[in-house]
């Protein structure tokens, strides 16, 4: 439909109202109430996960902070800006919708897309470069794991063992660092660091994909001038969800990227 | 009430509105959505069935001569996995709340009937997988997967039975996230918490667990199967991990899964025991307040299964005391069933003799929970068949008995007939002994020390197994009956009319079978449910 | 087979007979309650049957009778929490001086090892009027060990030990149930437990051809594996001192302190950079690989066997970390030579 729909016609037959409701209130209430309840059960997934998470990184502290070390803290930290600033555009998005400005809608769903594949963009060069590391758990990807620098494995954080070994300060002055059997030992264990880096940020990713998906059909239907003040439901409700997955993600960048990463002693 | 002229079907329903297999798998009608749950389920239930009497084949016997123990050890694990996850689970929300929330609220519809029909695909593709596995020879790790041996140990396909499993998750939170926002927004004028139907009550309270639990499944069973895919060790003790964290992260769901399972057959014996006792429930506040007490108890209760799997003393004691609290609010609900029956005017028809069978059954079986949050008890008969008889007495005694009781309270509403009185009075009567035949024995067997999930065993196990498998058999003919006579009555069925038992509701209120869009016009509701007192004191008598 | 129908399973231990009390309360409470409500449907269904003329009461409910019918279940459920409580708190403590045995679970068999050095495969013999510490472990997946005329069950579980204790009290011959599903054997993983007089038992004891205690054969591997290196007792030494450390409290380099139980031990030999005594670096090789769950039984009972009049500071230098951060390459450098010269000297076995 491409009539304008900034002002909300007499009764109820708006041509997006479900007929199971009474009315459009009704509508945008049981709509957006059933968008808090899906939320809610995200938030039990992502918290069993973050659980397991916690456990495991107090049993193995130490290669739980090996693990921390070796990922990239700026990618992290450039991520966590490019998404909050796609929740910022999508806030402005629903802002748009329900003020029933047609361009302005669409301008920021796109810039919303644009972030959200640049986070997703980003992941794929980290995720690439664990790769290069062989620092991708199992032994069915690439050349299965392998913490302490095997062959074909390139890059600088490859070596986890020799980086405990041998670390350096942030001046890249050399100190004092653990023994070689100890440090094999936490490189070895650190494998579960990453089981839970790629389960935690795969199943981030899976939702940010399927949400762009979404997002490519929101953006559709606002060029088509669907939304306006009468009508903005799916626009709101979908930034629910996208302010969701950020705040995943802003829960999921200090644990997985900030906490400890100094070692202990 | 039916009149003494010839009953009628309706003109127009919602059964023959449309037409054609497009107007079924693409219907929005909650009422269609039932009946395609109906027919998936049902299809389960037999097919787990014919696990069980393969195992009680095997087991009139102590030396394992029927089958090989792989075999075995699949039909057990078949078993379970099919009757809890594609039968149990979705078995009273799915058919009997699908289609009775949206009209016993006074709505057109759920909340979200697309939604609804997308989670009926999503237990299809669940089911495919399940039935993908089984056709590849079955998975045998056991209902529980635990861990190290169904993610190193086993060559059977977990992976695609687990991944199943978790896809049909979702359909039990699709149904329950629509239950919820549709009791929450979708009352009709005057429907207020106090005046909902208790069936509301309960499907709601099991919607809260559905929708709060089943994720943490969900990422249970993806991280089982990330470890077995890719030979990492997340509850593998190879790499460090944690066989008892499985167990924990599995249980925190598939305990209040039990619940899941036995709330909405609680709604439904409520009912019923009203509706044959012509009386308002007794405490209704106390019945509905007790089924949320259970779901949120539920979620704290779940170290229980794990007494002896390695959990400190102290915990075990914090979960040994909630797990009686949780016993609590179940008791008062008995109470409050038989005290509504007290000076009431109570007739035996079939769903009522359901209803007395789940009383009488749930009762002993949720007693015999209390042996097992028992902990220096619990020690004993951990693993042993007492624990089979326990939950087979809640959930089949139990649940299945109510789902059968509500299948056959509102198969003249679902399908506008009625089915033979006499067969159905039968075949509750035959599943009542052969339930008891069944089971019964197990809690001896139990208690002399028969581990579950035996393939053989001694000698001195026999008689009792055989007790068993004899009374399976008389259990099996009470199941198969149903079938047999409910499927008759579609054709050859009385036709019903809107209200054959005069009961309160407004479900009641619409034609047998009701209409696409339930109601021409959504009733103002001005007094509460289960009014039966007004007319029966104005006319003297039903 | 016996010609009537059993209801119990013997009772041969100390505490069958308080689970069976147990049981028998729950049971005659359970028998109560089931009667009562269904004798109470069956008379309402019969007194109450619908007759024309007479119509139902119309009764909302009655909150005293709720109070009534909530606090007499919850008062009767606290009195077998805290019965049972008891008994299980009792059977999670096993006595000072219990009998120790090792017992290790593998699919699909049991193996157990007196501290005689005596082993033993799907049987357990056990004396009469002495209480038995079992302590488990798992080689593969998880099992559990059940012997119902005992009335004790545990989990045994991969990678830590679990334990179990029991006091036989009546000679015959019982089931041991393997009661975790462990995959295709599950129901042939049983075993037969033998309890026997104490004069018996060290008849049956002597009888066996036992290649030394479980204590001396720990004392040869500690030797074998070079453990005596830097487990010494001296000043300089770069292990903690172990003679006594079984059964106390130990402090680590994150201040944490632990107990210095089974699990403790093993988790050293076979990860020995998870916790770190307080004064030490974490330099010790581990033994993954190398030894297997039998050695480990062994090196641990050798370690709890080592006399606690020996027992001195678990650091013997005069003041903790005076190794200083140069000294570590020195002593790994030591080591690295060791091991090289250990591995060319003798092949290293990978764990069964």
């Amino acid at each position: 439909m491409s009539t304008n729909q900034t002002t909300a016609p007499a009764t109820g037959h708006h041509p997006a109202w479900a007929h199971q409701f009474e009315n459009m209130q009704q509508q945008k209430e049981a709509s957006s109430f059933g968008m808090w309840v899906f939320l809610l059960t995200e938030i039990m997934m992502f918290g069993g996960l973050f659980t397991a998470y916690m456990i495991y990184r107090i049993k193995f502290y130490d290669a739980f902070v090996a693990g921390s070390s070796s990922i990239n803290v700026q990618w992290g930290f450039g991520n966590t800006l490019v998404l909050i600033g796609s929740s910022f555009t999508m806030a402005m998005a629903v802002w748009a919708a329900h003020k029933g400005k047609r361009m302005q809608q669409v301008v920021y769903l796109v810039l919303t897309m644009v972030l959200g594949t640049a986070f997703l963009g980003v992941k794929a060069v980290e995720y690439k470069a664990k790769y290069d590391e062989c620092h991708i758990p199992g032994q069915v990807i690439g050349k299965g794991f392998n913490a302490t620098g095997g062959p074909g494995c390139s890059g600088e954080g490859a070596n986890i063992a020799e980086e405990l070994e041998h670390p350096k300060t942030l001046a890249g002055k050399e100190v004092a660092g653990k023994p070689r059997a100890a440090a094999e030992q936490i490189a070895r264990q650190s494998e579960l660091f990453f089981v839970f880096y790629f389960a935690m940020t795969g199943l981030h990713a899976t939702h940010m994909i399927i949400g762009l998906g979404v997002l490519a059909w929101i953006l559709r239907r606002a060029w088509k001038s669907e939304f306006g003040p009468a009508y903005y439901t799916p626009v709101e409700n979908f930034g629910l969800y996208w302010h969701f997955v950020d705040i995943v993600w802003i829960y999921l960048f200090p644990l997985l990227y900030l906490i400890n990463r100094i070692p202990h002693h | 009430m039916s009149t003494a002229t010839q009953t009628v079907m309706p003109e127009k329903h919602y059964l023959n509105e449309f037409f054609g297999i497009r107007s079924w798998l693409l219907t929005k009608d909650h009422k269609r959505i039932a009946i395609l749950y109906l027919l998936t389920i049902s299809f389960f239930f037999f097919l787990g069935g014919l696990f069980a009497s393969l195992i009680r084949l095997e087991l009139l016997t102590p030396a394992g001569d029927l089958f090989q123990s792989d075999t075995y050890n699949k039909l057990f694990t078949m078993h379970g996995v099919n009757m809890i996850f594609f039968f149990l689970i979705p078995s009273v929300p799915a058919v009997l709340g699908n289609f009775l929330v949206p009209i016993m609220v006074g709505a057109r519809d759920l909340a979200f009937p697309k939604i609804n029909l997308l989670s009926w695909y999503i237990f299809i593709a669940g089911a495919a997988f399940a039935l993908t596995a089984l056709l590849y020879g079955g998975v045998d790790t056991g209902w529980t997967f635990y861990t190290p041996l169904s993610s190193g140990y086993l060559r059977t396909p977990v992976i695609v039975m687990g991944v199943g499993i978790l896809i049909a998750g979702f359909a039990s939170i699709f149904t329950g996230l629509n239950f919820i926002v549709t009791v929450h927004r979708m009352r009709a004028p005057g429907m207020t918490w106090g005046r909902l139907p208790l069936f509301v009550w309960a499907n709601y309270a099991a919607s809260l667990i559905m929708v709060l639990g089943t994720p943490v499944l969900a990422i249970t069973l993806i991280l089982l199967v990330l470890e077995r895919g890719f030979h990492i060790g997340i509850f593998d003790p190879k790499l460090g991990g944690d066989p008892v964290l499985f167990q924990h992260m599995f249980w925190f769901y598939s305990h209040p899964a039990v619940y899941i399972m036995i709330l909405p057959g609680m709604g439904v014996i409520s009912e019923i025991i009203t509706c044959f006792s012509r009386k308002r429930v007794f405490g209704y506040t106390f019945i509905a307040f007790s089924s949320i007490a259970i779901a949120v108890f539920g979620f704290v209760v779940w170290a229980h299964h794990m007494f002896v799997a390695g959990i400190s003393t102290y915990s075990a004691m914090v979960f040994s005391l909630l797990s009686y609290a949780v016993a609590i609010p179940s008791a008062v609900k008995v109470f409050n069933w038989i005290a509504t029956m007290y000076k009431g005017s109570v007739s035996y028809d079939t769903p009522m003799l359901y209803a007395f069978g789940f009383i009488g059954l749930f009762t002993i079986g949720g007693l015999t929970g209390l042996f097992l949050a028992a902990l220096g008890l619990d020690v004993h008969i951990h693993d042993t068949y007492f624990v089979i008889a326990h939950f087979h007495y809640v959930m089949v005694g139990g649940m299945v008995m109510a789902y059968l009781g509500g299948l056959h309270f509102w198969w003249p509403k679902i399908t506008g007939r009625i089915y033979p009185e006499f067969w159905a009075k039968l075949a509750a009567l035959i599943t009542f002994i052969g339930f008891n035949l069944t089971f019964f024995p197990q809690f001896i067997l139990g208690y002399l020390g028969m581990p579950r999930r035996y393939h053989s065993y001694p000698e001195e196990f026999q008689v009792l197994n055989v007790l068993s498998s004899a009374g399976a058999s008389i259990l099996a003919v009470g199941f198969i009956l149903p079938l047999i006579y409910l499927l008759w009555s579609l054709r050859y069925g009385e036709i019903a009319g809107p209200n054959p038992w005069s009961a309160k509701g407004l479900e009641w209120t619409t034609s047998s079978p009701p209409p696409t869009h339930n109601f021409d016009v959504i009733p103002v509701v001005t007094e509460g449910p289960y009014n039966y007192g007004d007319d029966e004191e104005a006319a003297g008598v039903h | 087979m016996q010609p009537k129908l059993p209801l119990f399973p013997e009772q041969a231990s100390t505490i069958a007979g308080q689970v069976d009390s147990l049981y028998i309360f729950l049971v005659l409470i359970t028998a109560f309650f089931s009667l009562l409500i269904g004798a109470l449907i069956l008379f309402f269904a019969v007194k109450y049957k619908r007759k024309p003329g007479r119509p139902a009461e119309q009764i909302h409910g009655s909150t005293l009778l709720e109070i009534v019918w909530t606090s007499i279940p919850l008062g009767i459920s606290m009195v077998i929490f805290v019965w049972a409580a008891a008994i299980f708190y009792h059977m999670q403590r096993p006595p000072a001086n219990a009998m120790e045995i090792y017992g290790v679970g593998k699919q699909w068999m049991w193996k157990f090892e007196h501290q005689g050095g005596q082993r033993e495969i799907n049987s357990l013999h056990v004396p009469t009027g002495r209480p038995v510490k079992v302590t488990l472990i798992s080689q593969d997946v998880i099992h559990d060990f059940f012997v119902p005329a005992f009335r004790v069950k545990q989990d045994v579980l991969p990678n830590r030990y679990t334990y179990t204790w029991f006091e036989a009290t009546k000679p015959g011959t019982y089931h041991l149930f393997c009661s975790q599903y462990c995959g295709t054997k599950h129901s042939a993983m049983i075993g037969d437990v033998v309890v026997m007089t104490p004069e018996d038992y060290e008849a049956w004891l002597a009888s066996g051809k036992a290649e030394g205690s479980l204590a001396s054969s720990g004392e040869k591997l500690f030797q074998q594996l070079g453990c005596a290196t830097c487990h010494r007792g001296d000043s300089g030494a770069r292990g903690p001192n172990l003679p006594g450390l079984y059964g106390r409290s130990v402090r680590l380099t994150d201040d944490r302190t632990v107990v210095a139980d089974d699990n403790y031990i093993r988790e050293s030999i076979l990860l020995p950079n998870a916790k770190i005594v307080s004064g030490f670096q974490p330099i010790m090789p581990t033994f993954q690989g190398v030894v297997k769950e039998d050695d480990l039984v062994q090196l641990i009972a050798y370690i709890k066997s080592l006399p606690p009049e020996d027992a001195g500071p678990l650091n013997n230098r005069t003041s903790p970390g005076m190794i200083r951060d140069s000294e570590v390459t020195n002593i790994q450098k030591q080591m690295r030579q060791e091991n090289q010269d250990k591995a060319a000297s003798k092949p290293s076995g990978k764990q069964p």
